[in-house]
């Protein structure tokens, strides 16, 4: 196994009285695609939130290209950087362009000047195929280019590992596999990625690993023939029995 | 009527007066809207601090400045502060009073404003490692002020109309000069000049906004 890129230990989560992360342990190795799956309310998008620290883990540690993520002496808005995060609802900027959005940090975070934000904003856009709408805003994309505009947002700061949190669950059909070829090809350049979904197919022809979560704990991880063809668990069975019948 | 209310000659030898009223409202208003945004930005920026040390003190101030008449404030200021030893001039009391009231009423706009804008945006900004401060900067404030724009408009408006208080406190503003002419001339038409004057200053402010209500019902 290479090296990890994400190492998180022991981490719990409470909101209120909820214990929604109860000791969950995830290392992910460089150009790992890892796939977590699980009903909802088990806890996978706060443990994706937790590693980029947008959720404060309420105990455990988060260690990310080794950086200790939950040290208070870390600059967090330099580590953030080398995690790139999609979202369900895109959060595109609906005030700015598709390139407005995907240089605003590289502006006023990377330190990079217009001219150069500009032209590597230009290259992130074209990796997701959407070079021709970098002056469209998000208003005006399809929400499949939407997610992709986002993506390239991410990209565009070469983050060692990227976040996915449902990134096709907000979208029409038809509208998925226009997302899912830039992921794949996201992953045949070698990133590191960690993807909270239910796209089954594309977790079997794609995913190194398949992690199932269930009440705020991992119940089992394997390959993803393992996991869909022959779970240890009862819990894991039942549920992918009742997602593959949709 | 005409003598009293639309007298020419009234209206040519008070104009120089009632022009230089004209001009200080304009400046007066050039001042106490801004300083006004900046308290008001102030306020709505520490809301977004859900501490009960900031959050109660915070509601407090908003609450009081909303409901004291601001004529009473500027009042307060002007004849009151002497008394403590400190002697303000009435241009300066109006400045701090408009400070302490818009500010208060910008302040509740802008966090509603602020509040309108989903959670997911500033999250998507920190995750590319924008600091919160420059989140909200680049990211949130820029939709706020769009989705309360009409509301913004208005109280800008209120403002305005607002700095005729300055004449109780002899700033020589727009109805402040008005009435000095009033008493030179021992006639009424100086105030209707000046009161066409208001008219015909905020009437197009009046149409923008209503365009701004309606394009956002129908956006709605």
């Amino acid at each position: 196994m290479n090296r990890p890129i994400v190492d998180a230990r022991g981490l719990h989560k409470h909101f209120g009285s909820l214990h929604v992360l109860k000791g969950v342990d995830l290392t992910v190795a460089e150009r790992e695609l890892v796939f977590v799956i699980g009903p909802s309310g088990s806890g996978k998008s706060t443990l994706l939130r937790c590693l980029n620290r947008l959720e404060e883990p309420s105990s455990g540690s988060v260690v990310v290209d080794g950086i200790d993520m939950l040290d208070p002496r870390t600059d967090i808005n330099h580590a953030r950087q080398r995690i790139g995060m999609v979202f369900q609802s895109f959060n595109l900027y609906p005030h700015m362009t598709a390139l407005g959005n995907v240089t605003l940090a590289l502006r006023k975070v990377a330190g990079k000047s217009r001219a150069q934000a500009e032209a590597l904003g230009r290259a992130a856009l074209e990796r997701v195929g959407l070079a021709d709408r970098a002056g469209h805003t998000p208003g005006q994309l399809s929400g499949g280019q939407q997610q992709r505009v986002a993506i390239a947002r991410s990209i565009a700061l070469e983050p060692r590992v990227m976040l996915f949190d449902e990134p096709t669950s907000a979208l029409d059909p038809e509208l998925v596999g226009s997302v899912l070829e830039v992921m794949r090809s996201l992953r045949e350049s070698g990133m590191t990625m960690i993807v909270v979904s239910h796209e089954m197919g594309f977790a079997r022809n794609a995913a190194d690993r398949v992690v199932f979560m269930d009440e705020g704990a991992i119940v089992e991880a394997g390959p993803p023939a393992a996991i869909f063809e022959s779970p240890a668990h009862e819990r894991t069975r039942t549920f992918i029995g009742q997602i593959q019948r949709h | 009527m005409i003598q009293s209310f639309f007298n020419p000659e009234i209206i040519v030898a008070s104009w120089p007066i009632v022009r230089a009223g004209l001009l200080n409202t304009v400046l007066l208003s050039l001042l106490v809207v801004p300083l006004g945004l900046v308290g008001g930005l102030m306020l709505a920026l520490l809301a977004s601090v859900k501490h009960p040390v900031v959050r109660w003190p915070l509601m407090a101030w908003v609450d009081f400045f909303r409901a004291f008449p601001p004529l009473v404030l500027l009042i307060l200021l002007f004849a009151g502060l002497p008394f403590a030893g400190l002697e303000l001039g009435g241009f300066v009391c109006v400045a701090i009073a408009f400070f302490l009231n818009t500010g208060a009423y910008y302040g509740e706009i802008l966090r509603a404003g602020i509040d309108s804008v989903p959670a997911g945006q500033i999250e998507a900004a920190r995750s590319t490692g924008l600091s919160r401060l420059q989140a909200i900067a680049y990211v949130v404030l820029p939709q706020a002020v769009r989705n309360v724009l009409p509301d913004l408009l208005s109280n800008t408006l209120e403002v305005v109309k607002l700095t005729s208080l300055g004449s109780v406190v002899a700033v020589p503003e727009l109805l402040y000069q008005a009435r000095q002419a009033q008493s030179l001339t021992y006639n009424p038409t100086p105030l209707v000049v000046a009161a066409i004057v208001y008219f015909l200053m905020l009437w197009p402010v009046v149409r923008l906004l209503s365009r701004l209500e309606n394009r956002a019902l129908a956006g709605r």
